[in-house]
């Protein structure tokens, strides 16, 4: 089986995933409580008579069902997402507006979430059963159990308030004019905390994922011929316990990664971040249905294709597949 | 019994989770005794701090409402939303994933390719979407979280019942002509109840996250007071009253801590062999 075929394989599955909500996102307008042109409208926004009549009309909404799904869907194929009445401007482009800072929010706290898990996971493992392997596994649990929105707004309170060390929310300094170079510290001191907060609960994540599957490996049959052959135990840690403990976690990790995705939703809103997160919030309390389900729809394709590129990794890394 | 006490007490942590558990069960129980009256009340002036005036312990929020009677009442709600999505969850995973393992083939593949699509989609947005069109109530609440936790138990179980099905035991209730659901039902999932009782105490501290943060971004029932709402109304006064926040969360993180512990020490007290590995 070549990487070809596995890919194109993936992206066959990925396309049916993708039709399914599709799929979902009709019913739910169509289960949602009243008129669904009242609820792609935004109820609050337009009780005007005439243009909810207009709605049906362009909708089709007085076709019978299989017909409007037809149109819905085909629709969406052709990436048509919709209108959003509340912001007057079409779906796919507010979301394309706002991705790049979302994807810059969730790689930051992958990356970071990942490495720091790492390395505390086996800084723990490397002190099984000693002290410093409980205060690790401890904080970890704390971390693990803590809401991610109450986090963020606790670091607001710390970092920004009294401490005044980051700015507590947005994208840059309005109207400080940066370039270069001082545009790239201030996005970075802007992203800190909101990356921070987000990627704490997934540290913990991999934290605990990295620290057992050291444990585990440690005890497997070829590190005990490792041993018995009177390797070097330095070398035994790097070339053979670290090598197969890691391939799992960065495995997991990847498929995990899309929850992060959701937690986005969070602290984008928390740090008024503008990406598709709080584009989500801000269409949630304006009832703005169109653009809820597009969001809904973009970001599972995110996970999607995080996962895919996620196997694709991890196909390179292990000689066995 | 008195073995599985043993083990689980031997568990310091453990004991820690079921004592902060206790407690906030007892506090849930008796909160209609403890602040008969409504949560959302305005019983004294606006942002009272903390240990300031008898009878208000923690103060009180933006409108003047008692923060301890919140923090009491809202107790009942993470609970409850726990526990019966939790449930409902358990009711949609474990049969699913039962049947999927004990007659493998198309029942399998078809069973594990619908479990696969709901965890692709990312279940925090999904429980949004859910909750946000069928409007916020307790019931919807519920079943949204149920509807994004079921996968793993159904995965789980799966796994269970296919390192079952081939055991003696299993042939044994065959050859005495049990029918084939009083064997997967009668004999099979019984067997695997520990791993799914661990699985279980860890969805219930997931599901009262979920909550939380649910009402916090405003999709909470309006009608009930919910830790994740105190939070949400008093972020708009952050820089002024932080406590407004801080105290809710610090509610769900040691409610979320304890269950969290509590699995753990069950994880232990149940699968001691695989406990003893140093997890």
């Amino acid at each position: 089986m070549g990487i070809a075929w596995a890919i194109l394989s993936r992206l066959a599955k990925a396309a049916i995933t993708l039709l399914l909500i599709v799929i979902l996102n009709f019913f739910l307008i169509h289960a949602a409580p009243g008129d669904p042109a009242a609820v792609m409208a935004g109820e609050a926004g337009a009780a005007d008579e005439k243009f909810i009549a207009q709605l049906r009309a362009q909708f089709g909404l007085d076709q019978p069902l299989y017909v409007q799904f037809w149109t819905y869907v085909s629709g969406v194929v052709q990436l048509d997402l919709g209108y959003s009445y509340r912001q007057q401007m079409p779906v796919l482009d507010l979301i394309l507006d706002r991705l790049p800072a979302t994807l810059l929010l969730t790689l930051t706290a992958f990356f970071m979430s990942l490495l720091l898990g790492i390395v505390f996971g086996l800084a723990a493992a490397a002190r099984q059963g000693r002290w410093g392997d409980s205060a690790i596994t401890s904080v970890a649990l704390l971390f693990y159990a803590t809401p991610l929105f109450w986090v963020a707004l606790m670091a607001v309170v710390l970092f920004s308030v009294k401490l005044g060390w980051f700015p507590a929310f947005g994208y840059g300094s309005v109207g400080a004019g940066y370039t270069g170079f001082e545009l790239l510290i201030d996005r970075l001191r802007h992203l800190f905390l909101p990356a921070l907060t987000l990627g704490l609960f997934f540290m913990a994540v991999y934290l605990r994922m990295t620290r057992s599957s050291v444990l585990e490996v440690s005890q497997m049959d070829f590190v005990k011929t490792a041993r018995a052959k009177g390797l070097n135990e330095r070398v035994i840690r790097r070339r053979h316990i670290l090598r197969n403990a890691l391939l799992p976690v960065v495995t997991l990790a990847g498929l995990q990664a899309g929850q992060l995705v959701g937690g986005a939703v969070l602290t984008e809103t928390v740090f008024a971040w503008p990406g598709i997160g709080r584009l989500m919030f801000e269409s949630l309390t304006a009832r703005d249905y169109n653009t809820l389900l597009g969001v809904f729809l973009v970001s599972a394709a995110m996970v999607i294709a995080f996962n895919i590129i996620t196997d694709l990794v991890y196909r390179l890394i292990d000689p066995r597949i | 019994m008195m073995d599985f006490l043993k083990r689980f007490s031997r568990n310091k942590g453990a004991l820690l989770g079921a004592l902060i558990l206790i407690v906030v069960v007892l506090l849930a129980v008796f909160a209609p005794l403890i602040y008969p009256d409504s949560p959302w009340k305005m019983v004294q002036r606006p942002f009272l701090t903390p240990f300031s005036t008898d009878g208000f312990p923690l103060g009180t929020d933006t409108l003047g409402r008692d923060v301890a009677a919140g923090l009491v009442h809202g107790a009942r709600v993470s609970l409850i939303v726990g526990l019966v999505s939790t449930l409902v969850a358990l009711l949609i995973g474990v049969p699913l994933g039962a049947l999927a393992g004990f007659y493998g083939g198309l029942v399998d593949d078809g069973a594990m390719r619908f479990t696969e699509f709901f965890q692709t989609i990312p279940n925090f947005a999904l429980a949004i979407v859910l909750v946000a069109i069928l409007e916020p109530t307790l019931p919807t609440i519920t079943l949204a979280i149920a509807i994004v936790s079921w996968p793993p138990v159904a995965r789980l179980v799966r796994a269970e019942v296919l390192s079952l099905r081939n055991r003696e035991f299993v042939d044994a209730a065959r050859l005495a002509g049990l029918s084939n659901m009083r064997i997967l039902f009668g004999h099979i999932l019984p067997n695997a109840m520990s791993p799914i009782i661990v699985m279980a105490s860890l969805m219930v501290a997931t599901a009262i996250l979920l909550e939380s943060s649910l009402s916090f971004l405003g999709l909470g029932d309006p009608n009930i007071m919910s830790w994740g709402y105190m939070i949400g109304a008093a972020r708009t006064v952050i820089r002024n009253a932080w406590w407004l926040s801080f105290i809710p969360g610090v509610a769900i993180l040691l409610t979320v801590l304890a269950l969290n512990l509590i699995g753990e020490g069950l994880n232990d007290a149940l699968n001691p062999r695989l406990a003893r590995k140093g997890r």
